[in-house]
């Protein structure tokens, strides 16, 4: 016997990433997911159609919006040699598709203990030295479903630039498509990461004002003022927000 | 790209935006902001929750008799996916001093704060570690640093948000733990947006009366967690991560303390058990659930898990009956239908217009009302945009934001928001967005204190599935700032409590008490939770899988 959930219920709404309602109107296409042949809508996104042809996805979706990474799958298209990349829930279908998603991406991850990293190239040359072995091809920059310069800041962890690293690097959503093709099988997510955390920790300034309100806080400055809003009653609460002026 | 017909429309916005502009420089109001009276005269027309359907009597569990949510009452009147008799609790296969059920935010704020603390960890994740709403968070994180903004202000701002409602002490624990929070995090390495001197940018949001919206571009979500399970995967010793691996039922101990949960694999579909000392519940929201019907800005796995689970085993919950819509979802192109579309962009000036090219609402009213609005322009003013699908919707201007700041500043701020609508051949430094509100967050859930405790020993909640934290309506920024403060408190608290917390012998029999209880109460019902996986399956199709008697995994 089925079980049902609310949502099944109301499929007028159902769209997006979402599978859309079979429709006799709507336009189709064929997909081949894994080699096998599907007719999904020819607007949906990957993600779509694998799920319109009735698929239960476990692995390989995630956020569906574009943020998570989770649904990064490789494709090609008829009459064209190449192999494309791209994350399922943004990525539109195309007639004559052979898709396939890559469930999960194997890849190394030193452990480290960040509070004993120096922000220079002997971080990279230490955990990461694969880095070192990059041949400059461009295939990582050419697989971002992102479109981000990936090879260019993989060069700038070599030069140990890692303020460029964090910036270029500022919007991956480490789906591991660069890493599945680099022929030098460095992991350039994980590098961007380090980064990341190397310029947030030791080069961005610290902010004075910031220091100054923990400090405040810890000498319970606002104690006084916390404990009178606290004790008050709803009406009286009312009136200060309604009053309360606007920055 | 936009069809022709939305064109004459488009155009109204362009003619009215220089107008727009001088008014919005010149500092004063855009739009007068609501009174009390206008915003309880909106809710009440407008918001879906005033619907009369949309609540329902719950029949059995802790908040029996109390209106809920009416998908949240159904999902929680449901059978266990286990029966007692099938566990050996004699023995275990796991053991720890702290479950942790779910890999977001909190989650991993929490088993990096209980390690520091000296208790060893599992976090136990239905998806893979990071697969959460937190990853998804845009538009930024609010905590009090500027001189004119004391933490009591951002704490005035958040309980009148919240209608209230809020639990006083919880809002104390949220704005006056910010300010650490966003120290904490820098020094773990996340990468704040920040002026030359390293003063931190501040944007205003929904509801704030002071700039206190702290972002990193609009990768906020994503660079938070990113950092926070970078820290749990350098504490492989301390720190056991199981993906794919929900709880899903939690199991007390004879003296009806928390005492672990029972994982399910989800891939070889066996059953393990755990047991731990303290367990803490960070599973986040519902989304998934699509109530009334509604597209959801929610990750795959928001589908409740942790409500259902603590409510057998007797937790309490706070405020099931309110659920946020957030006003700016995407309406067109249709396959990014209900998309997020972070508030920062009317934080940074953009604001929301009718089919005429006119400002209707004040464009940072709290969610709720501002959702409202939107409903009330589209429904019953007519003055909304139609989708060649069917859809209604407003404009969300954001050329305006490049007058505003300075040219460049959306690439710069917003380089998700950007490459989402320009792969639809829609480019948002040039053209509005359409949008209309979207399922977005589950203002209540188990009720905590400030301690993270609930009405069970040993079981702690944090995030979005806690209740109380923001009564019934959340101001945007709330929910990182929650998911950080709250997830450390819980990391800090469940393991001083293990230093002397002692088990008795093992029970599941409350599951058994709850399925007694259903049939006592008559209720009818094939539903079987934790739910794990929303099914977007068609119904053909569905008619055909003549097999499967549970639409997620259980076969």
């Amino acid at each position: 016997m089925a079980t049902q959930i609310t949502v099944r219920e109301k499929p007028a709404k159902r769209t997006g990433t979402r599978a859309p309602k079979k429709d006799t109107q709507k336009e189709m296409v064929t997909v081949f997911i894994m080699g096998k042949a599907h007719q999904v809508p020819a607007d949906a996104t990957i993600m779509g159609a694998i799920e319109f042809a009735g698929y239960q996805i476990k692995r390989g979706a995630g956020c569906r919006e574009g943020f998570c990474g989770a649904c990064a799958t490789v494709f090609r298209l008829p009459g064209d040699y190449k192999i494309y990349t791209g994350l399922a829930c943004t990525t539109i279908v195309e007639d004559g598709m052979w898709l396939s998603q890559l469930p999960a991406i194997p890849s190394q991850k030193p452990v480290y203990d960040i509070n004993k990293l120096e922000p220079n190239v002997a971080t990279f040359q230490k955990l990461y030295p694969e880095v070192f072995r990059c041949v400059s091809c461009n295939s990582c920059t050419k697989a971002c479903p992102q479109d981000l310069e990936v090879m260019d800041y993989i060069n700038a962890a070599m030069r140990g630039d890692i303020e460029a690293v964090m910036d270029l690097s500022f919007d991956c959503l480490s789906c591991g498509l660069c890493a599945i093709r680099c022929p030098a099988e460095i992991v350039q997510y994980n590098v961007g990461l380090l980064a990341r955390r190397l310029y947030g920790k030791y080069l961005a300034k610290e902010s004075k004002q910031l220091k100054k309100r923990i400090q405040e806080i810890k000498e319970h400055k606002f104690d006084k003022e916390y404990n009178e809003l606290m004790k008050m009653k709803k009406e009286e609460l009312k009136k200060e927000y309604y009053d309360r002026d606007l920055e | 790209m936009y069809p022709e017909y939305m064109r004459p429309s488009l155009e109204k916005v362009a003619q009215t935006r220089n107008k727009r502009f001088e008014l919005a420089k010149s500092g004063k109001p855009v739009y007068p902001p609501m009174s009390a009276e206008e915003r309880e005269e909106v809710l009440k027309k407008f918001h879906p929750d005033y619907k009369p359907e949309a609540r329902r009597k719950i029949s059995i569990g802790p908040n029996k008799g109390e209106q809920l949510t009416t998908e949240v009452a159904d999902m929680l009147e449901s059978h266990s996916r286990i029966k007692p008799g099938m566990f050996d609790l004699t023995r275990s296969d796991y053991e720890t001093d702290v479950l942790i059920i779910g890999g977001g935010g909190a989650g991993c704020a929490a088993a990096i704060i209980a390690m520091q603390k000296g208790a060893k960890s599992i976090i136990s994740t239905k998806l893979r570690l990071g697969d959460a709403n937190s990853m998804m968070s845009q538009g930024g994180m609010q905590a009090a640093v500027t001189d004119q903004d004391p933490p009591t202000r951002h704490y005035l701002d958040a309980i009148g948000g919240g209608h209230f409602d809020n639990k006083p002490q919880l809002v104390r624990a949220l704005t006056e733990d910010g300010p650490e929070v966003v120290k904490w995090l820098e020094d773990l390495g996340v990468v704040w947006d920040k002026h030359e001197d390293g003063t931190m940018q501040v944007l205003h949001g929904g509801g704030t009366s002071r700039k206190r919206m702290h972002s990193c571009r609009d990768y906020t979500g994503a660079i938070i967690l990113r950092t926070l399970m970078d820290e749990v995967r350098n504490h492989p010793d301390k720190i056991t991560v199981l993906e794919f691996m929900p709880v899903i039922e939690l199991i007390l101990d004879q003296k009806g303390q928390c005492a672990g949960g029972v994982l399910y694999n989800l891939e070889t579909e066996e059953y393990f058990t755990v047991k731990a000392k303290a367990t803490i519940i960070a599973t986040g929201g519902y989304g998934r659930l699509h109530i009334r019907g509604f597209d959801t800005t929610n990750h795959y796995g928001a589908t409740g898990d942790g409500l259902v689970i603590a409510y057998r085993a007797g937790a309490k919950l706070l405020y099931m009956d309110s659920v946020q819509y957030h006003p700016t979802g995407a309406a067109f192109p249709e396959q990014i239908a209900g998309f997020l579309i972070t508030e920062k962009i009317r934080g940074a000036g953009g604001q929301p217009l009718n089919k005429h090219g006119e400002l209707f609402v004040f464009p940072r009213e709290p969610r709720d009302v501002e959702s409202s609005a939107l409903i009330r322009e589209c429904l019953e003013r007519k003055n909304g945009i139609a989708t060649p699908s069917g859809r209604l919707g407003v404009w969300l201007d954001s050329p305006l934001i490049e007058m505003l700041q300075e040219k460049g500043y959306i690439n710069k701020q917003f380089p998700a928001m950007h490459r989402q609508f320009i792969r639809y051949g829609i480019d948002i430094t040039q053209e509005p967005m359409l949008v209309y509100p979207s399922l977005h967050y589950q203002n209540g859930g188990i009720e905590i204190n400030d301690k993270c405790e609930t009405n069970i020993p040993g079981l702690y909640v944090a995030g979005e599935v806690s209740g109380g934290v923001h009564g019934r309506n959340r101001l945007m920024g709330n929910s990182v700032l929650d998911y950080n403060v709250f997830g450390r408190r819980a990391g800090k608290y469940a393991a001083e409590y293990v230093k002397s917390a002692k088990l008795g012998a093992l029970s599941l029999d409350h599951i058994a008490d709850y399925e007694a209880e259903l049939k006592k109460a008559k209720i009818q019902t094939a539903l079987i939770t934790p739910v794990l996986l929303p099914s977007y399956t068609p119904e053909d199709v569905r008619k055909r899988q003549l097999t499967a008697h549970y639409e997620g995994t259980l076969r």
